[in-house]
C-alpha cells in the first residue's frame, strides 16, 4: 500500500510545521505542509490526504485566544471540507496550538446544546511555561494512541488549561471515554503543579473526538522522535522514543 | 457611523488572573494592602456598518469564550447611541464602590491584537471596521490618590499609553489625518558653532559640531540649502549606531606599555585576527578557512557541512528597553532576526540568545532615580518581550544570562542574539543597476522615529518624554509570515539582495543597498498604517517587521505573488539606478538628492584619545576561617549565579526540535547547562553549540583581563559540553560608557586589545560584532546636583562553535556514585572581582588571566577526552570557583561529592606559591573544568589530558553531602537539597 499522505496546515504563526513534517515523514508517511490561504481558496485539495495535522504555534498571534483566529476560519470556511474527511474515515491531529484550533472547529464534537462543552484557557500560572510531563494514556478507539499506557513529552504553551462547561459537561466526556491524555504525577497518581503544568481540570492533557479519529493534545510528540530530544538523555536509559509511537499508529492505521 | 465598546471579563465562576498578578504587585511595590480588583479586555470598534445584531455575532464569534467569559456592550458615539462607556463594576466586587481606570495605547502605537481583530471581523463576513484594544481595571479599596499611581507604577507605561479615569467618553477612533505636501528646508548657512549645535540637538540628529560643520560646508559649496530630509539621512547614517565611528575612527592609545595609534581601531585588532587566522589556514594545506563572510553583512558566516553555514549576530536594544522595557525587548529581538533574515540572501533562525544586565531587583524604591523604572518592571517587561516575541517567531532561545549591578539602574542592557542556517549558495548578496526597490512585511507608521540617532545620545530624565516616538512596539506574527514567505522567495531565486529595515528604516536600508549604485525612491509609495505621514517621516519611520529586497524587474510578478498568496504585502518603492546618487521623491517632487559618496564616507574623522592607567594594586586578603559552608550558601544565592528557571522556563527552548543540551539539565532538569547544543537540520547528527562569557566585575581592575576572561569562559563553557575548540567563531557586544571620556574609551581599547591577542591565541575568530556606547543616565538630585551613572564595562563575548554528533556531548550532573572527580587546570590565587569577594564586600586582588597558548592546549586535551567518551559530566569553573561547580554538578545529578582541596594543580605544583582556602575554593582563575570520570574511564581520561594539569579530587558520592577538605580539615559540609534551595530560591519569582 501506498505511504499514506499527511497535509500540514501552515498559517501565519503555526511554527512547529518543520519538525512535524519530520515526525510523520520519520513514520513512513509523504507530508505536504499547505498554507491555509491556498487551502481556503481551494478546500477541496484536501481530499488528496489521510491525516490532517494542525501543528503548534501561534497562529495569528493567538490574538484574543489562542487558536480562536484560525479556528474560525476552518469552521466557518473549510467546514463541509472537514466534515468530509472526517466522515470518509481520514485522521485528524492538533497538537499545541493546533489542539487549541480543534476545539473551536467543531471536529472535536464539544458542540452541547448550551455551548461547547469545554475550552482551553490561560495556564494557572498566568504565563508560558515549557518543560517535560509524564502523561497518562487511556486509548480507548483513539487511533493516535493504540497500545500506549504513557508518555513522557514536553508541554510549551500559555494557554493549555482545560476547563469543562460543567460538571454535566466534565461527565458526559469522561463517561464517552474522549479525555484520553491527562497529566500524572511521577508516583502515577493526581498530579499537582508542575506534573499538572497548567491547573487543567481533571488533568486533561487531550482529548478525542466520538470516532477516536481526531485528537488534540497541548504536549508536542514531534519534541520526542529522536533519544537525543530528552532531557536526560545524557544520563541512558531513554528506552521509548515515545513521541514516535503517535506519528508511527497514524501510519500504520492506514497500512 | 457608529462606535462600540465591548468589555471581556472572566465569568464569575473563573479566577481574574490579571486582577490577582495587579493586587500582588501593589503589595509588593508597598502601594495597597487589602486592595480588590476586577479586570476586562476592551475593544473599540468603529464602523459605519455595525448595527446590534452584527455586533452580537462578532462578541459571541470572535471575541469572548462563552465557556469561561462574559462581555458587555455598548454604543458609544453614532447614531442612537447610549452615549456613555462601559463602567459597572463586574460582580466579583460584590458592589463595592471602584475607580475604574482605562488603559490605552497612544495613537500610532502598534496594537497587533487590534488589526488581528480588524482580519477576524472580516472572516466573520463583515466589512472589516478600525478596531483598538485596551485594557479595563476596576480597583475597590483604593482612593484616587493610590489608583492613580497604580496606574502610573504598575498598569500603564507613559512612553505608549495612557490611564483615563472613569468611563470612556470617546465619539470616534482616530484613522490619521490628511498629509499636506510641503518642501521642507533647513537653514545651516551662517550658523556658528553654537547655532550648528543647537540644530543638532534640537533636531535630534545628535551630530558633533565637526559633522555639522562639514554638512555647513558641503551644502554651502553647492549652493543651496539641505532639505530636512537629507539632513536626516545624513544624521541617520552617520550615527553612532549605524556607523560606529568611534570605534572604527581614529584614536589615540596610551597606557602603561606605551602609546599606539589607529586609523581604524576595530579593523586594527579584532578584525586584524580574524584576517591573520583566515591567512594561515588558506596557507596551510592541511587547514581549512571555514569563515565565510565576516564583518561584512548583517552577521558573520561560518561554514557548517557540506551543503550549509551558520550566521550568528548579537545585538543590543538598551535605550528603548530603558524607557518602555516590553517594546525595548521585542522589538530588539525582532531586529536581531531580522539581522539573519537578511543575511546573504537570508538565513533561516534556529537559535536565540539572550543576556540582560539589570540592577538588582531588591534596590528600594527612594532608591530610583527621576524618569527611571524600577529594576524589577525593567526585568518583567524584558523578560516578557523577549518571551513573547521569541516564542511567537517559533525560534528556541537556548541560551543566555543575567547580571545584577547597581550601574545597570538608568541604563538596563538588553543583548538579543540570533544563530541562522542557509546553504552556501545564498551566502551573498548583489544588489544590480536597475533592480527594483521593494518594500517587504509591515507597514511604515510614525514609530522609532529617531531611533537610530537616539541611540548616539545619552539618557536623561527627559528621555521619556522627548523619545517616546523612538520606542517601538512589535508584531512577531507579521515578522514569522516574512520569514516565511523570504525563504520560499528566496529558493525560487526571487531577488538578489536583501537587508531588514532596522536602525535608520528605509534610509539605512536602501542606503546600504544602493552604496555602490545610487537609488531613487518614490516614498509616496510606502504603504502607510495610517494618513499623515511626511516623506521625511516614511523614510526614517523605525517601523518593525519591515525588510527590503533588490528585485529585477523581470521577477516582480512572481514575488508579488508569492507575497500575497501569504498575507504578505510587497511594495515597489524605487528602483536602484547607476547614477551614484540617492534620489528621494515624493511623487513627481524631489525632496533629497545626495551624492552616495558623500553620504558613505563624507563623515569628517575625528581623532580621539583613550588613556588607560592601570589601578594601584590593592591585595586581598581573605579572612582566615574554618569553615567555607556559608560563603558557598551566599554565592549560591547571589543573582548573577542564582538560578535562572523562572526565566527559562518561559522561553520555549525546543521549538524546531533541534535542542539536544537544553538551558536545564540534570535528574530534575533544573541544573545550569554550560552551553545549548542543538541540531539545526533534523536530518543530520551534527550540531552548534551556543554559549556566552561575560564578567563585567573584573573590569573594575583591568579591562585587558576582562576580556580576556569573558573569551575562554565563553569557549570553555563550548568545550565543556563537546564543542570542538578549532572550530570556534566569536561574537563580540561592547556596552560602555560615554567614549568622549578618553578614560572610558581607554578602557575599551585596552579590552579590545585583549580580543585581537586572545583570538589569535585561541584560533578562534571574531566573526561579527557590534558596539553601544554612551550608556549613561543622568538627573538631577532632589538639591539640584547633577549626577550620571555610568554602567561598568559590558563586554559580551558568544560563542558557535560545532560537534561532529550531537550523540557525543555531555551535561555537567553528576551521573553515578563511585565516579572520581577530577580538576583541569591550573587555579592561581585570583579572588579580584570574584564572587567570593563580592559577597564579603572585599576590595582590591587579581583579576584572573588568560594564558592563552596554555589554554589552548588544555582545551584540546579537554575535548580530546570528552571526544573520545572518557568525561560522564564536565562543568566549567566560573563564578564561585571550584566550591560553586561542584555543589551545581552535586545537586543537578542528585548525589553528594567528597574532594580534598589539597594537591590541586596550581598551589600545590612544586614551587608555586602558597594558596589559602579561600582561593582554593572560590578564585576564578581561567581555563578550568570539573569532570566526573566513570571508574572504567579513568585511564583514557588521563591519558587524554597527558600534557596539560589536572588532578583527581575525590569522588562522587551516594552519600547526598558535597563535603570539601583540605587535608584534614573540613572547609566545606552541606547536604544537597540546602545548596540547591539557596541556588533557586533567590529569584524564583
Amino acid at each position: 500500500m501506498a505511504k499514506p499522505r499527511v497535509l500540514i496546515l501552515r498559517s501565519p504563526g503555526a511554527n512547529c510545521n518543520e519538525e512535524t513534517a519530520h515526525a510523520f515523514e520519520l513514520a513512513g508517511a509523504e507530508v505536504e505542509q499547505l498554507h491555509i490561504q491556498s487551502l481556503l481558496n481551494a478546500p477541496q485539495r484536501m481530499d488528496a490526504f489521510q491525516v490532517f495535522c494542525l501543528p503548534g504555534g501561534f497562529s495569528y498571534g493567538d490574538d484574543i485566544a489562542a487558536g480562536r483566529i484560525l479556528g474560525n476560519q476552518v469552521r466557518l470556511r473549510l467546514a463541509d471540507a472537514c466534515h468530509r474527511f472526517r466522515d470518509a474515515g481520514k485522521l485528524v491531529l492538533g497538537v499545541c496550538n493546533g489542539f487549541q484550533v480543534l476545539m473551536k472547529t467543531g471536529l472535536l464534537d464539544l458542540d452541547l446544546a448550551g455551548g461547547p462543552a469545554a475550552t482551553l484557557t490561560r495556564n494557572d500560572r498566568g504565563r508560558f511555561e515549557a518543560r517535560w510531563v509524564q502523561l497518562s494514556v487511556a486509548p480507548g478507539g483513539c487511533v493516535f494512541l493504540a497500545g500506549i499506557k504513557s508518555m513522557e513529552l514536553p508541554v510549551a504553551h500559555a494557554e493549555g488549561k482545560f476547563v469543562f462547561r460543567d460538571r454535566a459537561a466534565r461527565a458526559k466526556l469522561q463517561a464517552e471515554g474522549r479525555l484520553v491524555l491527562r497529566y500524572t504525577a511521577a508516583s502515577g497518581g493526581d498530579a499537582a503543579y508542575p506534573e499538572n503544568p497548567n491547573g487543567a481540570e481533571a488533568d486533561v492533557a487531550g482529548l478525542c473526538d466520538s470516532t477516536g479519529r481526531v485528537l488534540g493534545l497541548m504536549p508536542h510528540p514531534e519534541r520526542f522522535v529522536d533519544p537525543t530530544q530528552h532531557p536526560r538523555w545524557t544520563r541512558g536509559g531513554v528506552e521509548s522514543v515515545d513521541g514516535m509511537r503517535v506519528f508511527e499508529n497514524a501510519v500504520r492505521y492506514f497500512l | 457611523m457608529k462606535l462600540w465598546e465591548i468589555n471581556v471579563a472572566p465569568s464569575p465562576s473563573q479566577p481574574d488572573r490579571d486582577a490577582e498578578r495587579l493586587v500582588d504587585a501593589a503589595r509588593e511595590a508597598g502601594i495597597a494592602n487589602g486592595l480588590r480588583a476586577a479586570t476586562a479586555r476592551g475593544f473599540l470598534i468603529q464602523s459605519g456598518a455595525l448595527g446590534e445584531e452584527p455586533i452580537d455575532a462578532i462578541v459571541r464569534g470572535v471575541l469572548t469564550d462563552g465557556v469561561i467569559e462574559q462581555a458587555t456592550v455598548s454604543q458609544i458615539a453614532g447614531a442612537g447611541a447610549a452615549g456613555v462607556g462601559l463602567a459597572a463594576p463586574p460582580s466579583r466586587l460584590d458592589g463595592e464602590p471602584a475607580v475604574l481606570l482605562n488603559v490605552l495605547p497612544k495613537p500610532g502605537v502598534m496594537d497587533p491584537v487590534a488589526l488581528s481583530t480588524t482580519a477576524a471581523i472580516g472572516d466573520l463576513g463583515f466589512e472589516p471596521p478600525l478596531v483598538r484594544t485596551f485594557r479595563k481595571v476596576w480597583l475597590a479599596g483604593a482612593d484616587p490618590a493610590t489608583a492613580k499611581l497604580i496606574g502610573e507604577r504598575l498598569l500603564a507605561n507613559d512612553a505608549i499609553e495612557q490611564v483615563v479615569f472613569g468611563p470612556l467618553a470617546l465619539d470616534h477612533l482616530d484613522a490619521g489625518g490628511e498629509y499636506a505636501f510641503e518642501l521642507k528646508r533647513v537653514t545651516l548657512a551662517g550658523l556658528d558653532d553654537g547655532g550648528l549645535m543647537r540644530l543638532s540637538r534640537e533636531g535630534q540628529l545628535y551630530l558633533k559640531l565637526a559633522e555639522m560643520q562639514t554638512l555647513q560646508r558641503f551644502f554651502v559649496e553647492l549652493g543651496r540649502e539641505p532639505t530636512d530630509i537629507e539632513l536626516e539621512t545624513l544624521a541617520q547614517t552617520w550615527s553612532e549606531h549605524c556607523s560606529h565611528k568611534t570605534l572604527a575612527g581614529r584614536i589615540a592609545y596610551r597606557d602603561e606599555r606605551g602609546e599606539r595609534r589607529f586609523e581604524n581601531m576595530l579593523k586594527e585588532t579584532i578584525f586584524a585576527a580574524t584576517n591573520t587566522l583566515r591567512e594561515r589556514w588558506a596557507a596551510d594545506p592541511e587547514r581549512e578557512d571555514w569563515c565565510v563572510s565576516v564583518f561584512a553583512d548583517n552577521a558573520g558566516i561560518v561554514r557548517f557541512d557540506a551543503e550549509d553555514n551558520l550566521a550568528f549576530k548579537v545585538e543590543t536594544h538598551n535605550h528603548p528597553s530603558a524607557i518602555e522595557p516590553y517594546g525595548g525587548a521585542n522589538t530588539g529581538l525582532g531586529g536581531v532576526i531580522r539581522d539573519i533574515l537578511g543575511v546573504g540572501l537570508g538565513a533561516k533562525p534556529v537559535a536565540n540568545t539572550d543576556v540582560f544586565c539589570f540592577a538588582p531587583p531588591e534596590t528600594p524604591d527612594n532608591a530610583i532615580p527621576p524618569g527611571v523604572l524600577h529594576p524589577r518592571r525593567v526585568m518583567r517587561g524584558v523578560v516578557e518581550g523577549v518571551r513573547d516575541y521569541g516564542n511567537r517567531m517559533g525560534i528556541p532561545t537556548v541560551n543566555g544570562a543575567v547580571y545584577f549591578d547597581e550601574r545597570y539602574l538608568g541604563n538596563p542592557l538588553v543583548y538579543c542574539g540570533d544563530v541562522g542556517i542557509l546553504p552556501h549558495a545564498m551566502s551573498f548578496k548583489q544588489t544590480l543597476p536597475g533592480d527594483l526597490i521593494v518594500a517587504v512585511g509591515g507597514r511604515t507608521g510614525r514609530d522609532g522615529i529617531h531611533g537610530a540617532t537616539f541611540s548616539s545620545a545619552e539618557l536623561t530624565s527627559e528621555s521619556e518624554m522627548s523619545s517616546g516616538g523612538a520606542v517601538q512596539i512589535g508584531n512577531a506574527i507579521e515578522e514569522k509570515r516574512v520569514l516565511d514567505v523570504l525563504l520560499r522567495a528566496r529558493d525560487e531565486g526571487l531577488y538578489t539582495a536583501v537587508t531588514d529595515c532596522g536602525a535608520g528604516g528605509f534610509s539605512s536600508a536602501v542606503g546600504e543597498m544602493g552604496e555602490e549604485i545610487g537609488a531613487e525612491v518614490w516614498l509616496d509609495r510606502a504603504p502607510l498604517k495610517y494618513d499623515g505621514l511626511s516623506y521625511t517621516e516614511v523614510w526614517i519611520s523605525e517601523a518593525q517587521e519591515r525588510m527590503v529586497l533588490s528585485v529585477s524587474p523581470g521577477k516582480w510578478e512572481r514575488l508579488h505573488e508569492l507575497c500575497a498568496s501569504e498575507g504578505v504585502e510587497a511594495t515597489v518603492i524605487g528602483r536602484f539606478e547607476p547614477t551614484g546618487r540617492l534620489v528621494l521623491k515624493w511623487g513627481d517632487r524631489a525632496v533629497g538628492d545626495l551624492p552616495m559618496t558623500f553620504l558613505h564616507d563624507g563623515r569628517p574623522p575625528v581623532v580621539r584619545e583613550a588613556t588607560y592607567k592601570p589601578p594601584a594594586a590593592v591585595p586581598l586578603a581573605p579572612p582566615e576561617k574554618d569553615d567555607y559552608t556559608g560563603d558557598l550558601l551566599r554565592i549560591l544565592a547571589s543573582p548573577n549565579v542564582a538560578s535562572k528557571q523562572a526565566i527559562i522556563r518561559q522561553y520555549d527552548h525546543e521549538v524546531q526540535g533541534g535542542s539536544v543540551v537544553k538551558p536545564l539539565v540534570g535528574v530534575a532538569s533544573d541544573g545550569p547547562g554550560d552551553a545549548a547544543v542543538l541540531r539545526p537540520k533534523l536530518s543530520s547528527r551534527r550540531g552548534v553549540v551556543i554559549s556566552c562569557g561575560m564578567n563585567p566585575l573584573y573590569g573594575g581592575l583591568d579591562t585587558y583581563r576582562m576580556a580576556a576572561s569573558a573569551i575562554d569562559e565563553a569557549i570553555r563553557n563550548a568545550v565543556a559540553v563537546g564543542a570542538n575548540p578549532a572550530r570556534i567563531g566569536l561574537l563580540d557586544n561592547f556596552c560602555w560608557g560615554d567614549c568622549e571620556r578618553a578614560e572610558t574609551l581607554g578602557s575599551l581599547v585596552r579590552a579590545a586589545l585583549a580580543c585581537h591577542d586572545l583570538s589569535l591565541a585561541f584560533e578562534a575568530p571574531f566573526i561579527s560584532g557590534k558596539d553601544s556606547l554612551n550608556n549613561e543616565y543622568s538627573y538631577e538630585e532632589s538639591n539640584g546636583e547633577k549626577r550620571t551613572i555610568s554602567i561598568p564595562p559590558s563586554l559580551l563575548i558568544s560563542a558557535m562553535g560545532q560537534v561532529d554528533d550531537v550523540a557525543r556531548c555531555v551535561t555537567m550532573d553528576f551521573k553515578q556514585a563511585g565516579s572520581a572527580v577530577y580538576i583541569v587546570g591550573e587555579t592561581k590565587d585570583e579572588l579580584g572581582g570574584s564572587h567570593y569577594a563580592k559577597v564579603n564586600g572585599l576590595a582590591g586582588g587579581q583579576a584572573p588571566t588568560v594564558d592563552g597558548p596554555y589554554a589552548k592546549r588544555v582545551f584540546a586535551a579537554m575535548h580530546a577526552a570528552i571526544a573520545e567518551g572518557a568525561v560522564a559530566a564536565c562543568h566549567d569553573l566560573s563564578e564561585g570557583g571550584l566550591a560553586v561547580a561542584l555543589a551545581e554538578m552535586a545537586f543537578a545529578g542528585g548525589f553528594g561529592a567528597a574532594v580534598d582541596a589539597a594537591g590541586m594543580p596550581g598551589p600545590d605544583t612544586p614551587g608555586a606559591d602558597a594558596l589559602a582556602a579561600a582561593g582554593r575554593l572560590f578564585s576564578e582563575s581561567n581555563t578550568r573544568f570539573l569532570c566526573e570520570v566513570a571508574g572504567d574511564k579513568s585511564a583514557a581520561f588521563e591519558s587524554a589530558l597527558a600534557g596539560v594539569p589536572f588532578a583527581r579530587l575525590g569522588g562522587v558520592t551516594d552519600d547526598p553531602r558535597v563535603v570539601v577538605t583540605l587535608g584534614d580539615a573540613k572547609l566545606i559540609e552541606s547536604d544537597i537539597a540546602t545548596l540547591k534551595q539557596s541556588w533557586q530560591e533567590p529569584l524564583a519569582w
